[in-house]
């Protein structure tokens, strides 16, 4: 059971003990060739890039709810997810659009899906990156945080049944593991030994709750303990480490050894969505994260430490630029649902419901669709205004 | 006095109750030194610090058993749901140990529930639920939801002194479009008491929370066009329903449609409906009439939405049906 301690930056949350910095874990280690890690370099600056890209939108109110960032998690999203087959099935949560893209979510889905297009994933129906295919491998969560852990269990439940040699990941935030649903999930998946990996990204807050209001544990690992499963930390922003410890759960689940938990330690640098303007974060917290500990910053640095030319890293740029380019472009052209498709699809049988009788032939009775200003929750823009 | 809206009208609630009786506190998720997602509790802890007002874990099982287990000893608990929505997870908190507290162990249970509920704010099929109807089925609860901002204030006020479970649900788009004069004193509003919005003489709109608005919308509309009278009348609490009032209601105009946000089969219209008939068929010119959300969960994009959802056009619609029934 490994347990570095691998926490940088510091200031917040529970009570990790290890301010020094990461013991490395080098490429060869994690067995990655140089086309590999350049792959991990192009899915996190898509990700961020992604989502620079979906603020603009946002602020040009194409965005119709809320948005929510991964801004300084874009290494444990992907170094994690980078860790699966590609007949592995992961399910994410709100800050792992990196994981999605890696198990091949595309930018024109996520854009339409936050534009709520008629051709978007789910057809308008849900928001953000609430949406999966069973075929890439991915499982769409739903808000209620914990619910997808039993539902992962059953997942890797399946693969074990059928004797399928897959792997199933699920993350959770700190605040998730203190959800019924969480505890229940995971000790069922324990006890039936699934191949199933929990991931948690400890990224210091729930919404504005900080992780020490979370838990008394002094690491998340801890829990694992009366889980009675293998349990890792690993230094979220690194992205080489993270892909490590992800990958040595992963391949232990393939093995038939059951369920683990991976703690990943990170940082969430914007507020829980767009309208949270962060006023209980301590000053100069997120500030010393961005400085001293930028996932990309750090990943950069390796890469041209161990000789990649700039000019390879700045190819891959223009390609992430143009590659969310042109999917804006797809997306903004794509038309709004037609609003008789709300009644499609509740069930297999009927494949649709009745219009009420008094819009019996009516394709709808609003002429102007309101977008209320901050999608109904509030705050006072203060800081973090970039 | 200055108008408040019907969000201020809670907080100004939850103040006074804290300020009252040191035994109410609240309990519920970034509630504390964030001030709750819609910034309901904001100033709270400043003023009656983390003790008073606290910041829990993600855990809706634990905040309202302990919520239930704290009201057994005497104290008023506030609990806040971040979103009704997520009043799911308690569920069998509420149904199976709450309501039937008083009744099988008789153990008190003086305590509340809030939350932000309901659509037209895009928030999709988690941030957007009306799930009133199932609690209003369970024995032991009582639910009351606010339309205007002096009802909230009063009503909340009731709930917190009342000695059961009371669930309050709040209709997050009306938390800053709405607002009114606060009575002046210690404004109470008593649970089970519906309000007649508009008066009027031809048809009844039975209706409460954000449709009472596209009701009174729909009888201006109905009283311009048509020269129909529309009698509103917003239930204000759902559990206890105000019978007095709707029969009165019924017998006064004789036709009945009756509204709301939540979907349809097994909604509150459906129960309404059956005591009109057992209680004033005789009073009917017309059959009831309702409308109501469809019954699909509720999506995100606005086109699909604003389907799903009740619109003041379908109230305009039904009303003219009655009329000429």
């Amino acid at each position: 059971m490994a347990r570095t301690g691998t926490k940088r930056g510091g200031g917040r949350g529970a009570r990790h003990s290890a301010d020094a910095p990461p013991a490395a874990v080098g490429a060869r280690d994690a067995q990655l060739s140089a086309a590999q890690r350049l792959e991990l370099y192009y899915w996190m600056r898509l990700t961020r890039s992604l989502e620079e890209r979906l603020v603009n939108l946002y602020r040009q109110t194409k965005v119709v709810g809320g948005l929510f960032r991964s801004l300084g998690q874009e290494a444990d999203a992907v170094g994690s997810a980078y860790a699966l087959r590609p007949d592995d099935v992961l399910s994410p949560l709100i800050r792992n659009l990196g994981s999605m893209l890696v198990k091949g979510a595309t930018p024109v889905e996520i854009l339409k899906q936050y534009m709520a297009k008629g051709d978007s994933p789910t057809r308008g129906r849900e928001l953000n990156i609430h949406f999966g295919d069973t075929k890439r491998g991915f499982i769409g969560q739903i808000s209620p945080l914990g619910d997808m852990v039993p539902v992962m269990a059953g997942v890797t439940l399946s693969f074990r049944l059928r004797g399928e040699s897959r792997v199933g990941l699920v993350y959770v935030g700190d605040g998730a593991t203190s959800t019924g649903a969480f505890h229940e999930g995971i000790n069922f998946a324990a006890v039936q030994r699934c191949p199933l990996v929990v991931v948690v990204e400890n990224n210091g807050y729930a919404y504005s709750t900080p992780t020490r209001k979370q838990t008394l544990a002094a690491q998340f690992i801890d829990k694992a303990i009366g889980y009675g499963i293998a349990a890792e930390q690993a230094d979220g922003n690194d992205v080489i480490a993270t892909y490590a410890a992800t990958k040595r759960a992963v391949d232990r689940a393939r093995r038939g050894e059951g369920v683990s938990l991976v703690e990943l330690i990170t940082y969430r640098r914007k507020g829980h969505a767009e309208h949270d303007n962060q006023s209980y974060v301590p000053a100069g917290e997120i500030e010393r994260w961005e400085r001293e500990n930028d996932p990309i910053t750090r990943y950069l640095a390796r890469l041209r430490d161990e000789g990649v030319e700039a000019a390879v890293l700045e190819a891959i740029d223009a390609r992430v630029a143009s590659e969310i380019d042109e999917a804006t472009d797809v997306a903004e052209r794509s038309g709004t649902p037609d609003a008789l498709d709300a009644l499609v699809g509740v069930y297999a049988d009927p494949p649709a419901e009745r219009p009420l009788w008094y819009r019996e032939g009516q394709g709808g009775v609003v002429d102007v669709h309101e977008r209320p200003e901050g999608w109904g929750t509030y705050d006072a823009p203060a800081r973090g205004a970039d | 006095m200055a108008e408040i809206t019907y969000l201020e009208a809670i907080r100004e609630a939850l103040f006074e109750e804290m300020e009252r009786d040191a035994e109410v506190f609240c309990l519920g998720e970034d509630i504390g030194a964030y001030g709750g997602a819609f910034k309901v509790t904001d100033g709270l802890m400043a003023k009656y610090g983390e003790a008073r007002v606290i910041d829990t874990p993600i855990s809706e099982i634990g905040i309202v058993g302990a919520a239930a287990g704290a009201a057994h000893m005497g104290m008023r608990p506030v609990v806040e749901m971040q979103f009704i929505d997520f009043i799911a997870n308690a569920y069998d908190m509420l149904t199976n140990y709450v309501a039937t507290a008083r009744y099988r162990a008789f153990l008190p249970c003086p305590m509340v529930v809030r939350g932000p509920s309901g659509g037209y704010v895009r928030g999709g099929p988690f941030h957007s639920q009306n799930p009133e109807a199932g609690f209003v089925h369970t024995p032991g609860l009582k639910v009351v939801y606010p339309s205007t901002a002096e009802d909230a204030k009063g009503l909340l006020k009731a709930a917190i002194r009342d000695d059961d479970c009371v669930l309050f649900f709040e209709h997050k788009y009306l938390y800053r479009r709405i607002k009114g004069e606060m009575p002046s004193g210690d404004h109470v509003v008593p649970i089970g008491k519906a309000r007649i919005a508009r008066e009027g003489r031809d048809i009844s709109i039975i209706t409460y929370a954000a449709t009472v608005y596209k009701a009174l919308e729909a009888a201006e509309q109905l009283e311009r066009e048509d020269g129909l009278s529309v009698e509103v009348l917003d239930l204000r609490s759902l559990a206890p329903l105000d019978d007095d009032a709707i029969d009165a209601t019924v017998r006064k105009t004789n036709r009945v449609l009756i509204v709301h946000e939540d979907t349809r089969t097994g909604g509150l219209a459906g129960e309404i409906t059956a005591r009109i008939n057992e209680r004033c068929f005789e009073w009917l010119d017309a059959p009831v009439l309702r409308v109501t959300a469809h019954d699909v969960p509720l999506p995100y994009a606005p086109a699909l939405e604003d389907f799903v959802l009740p619109q003041t056009a379908d109230i305009v619609l039904a009303a003219r049906r009655l009329a000429a029934y």
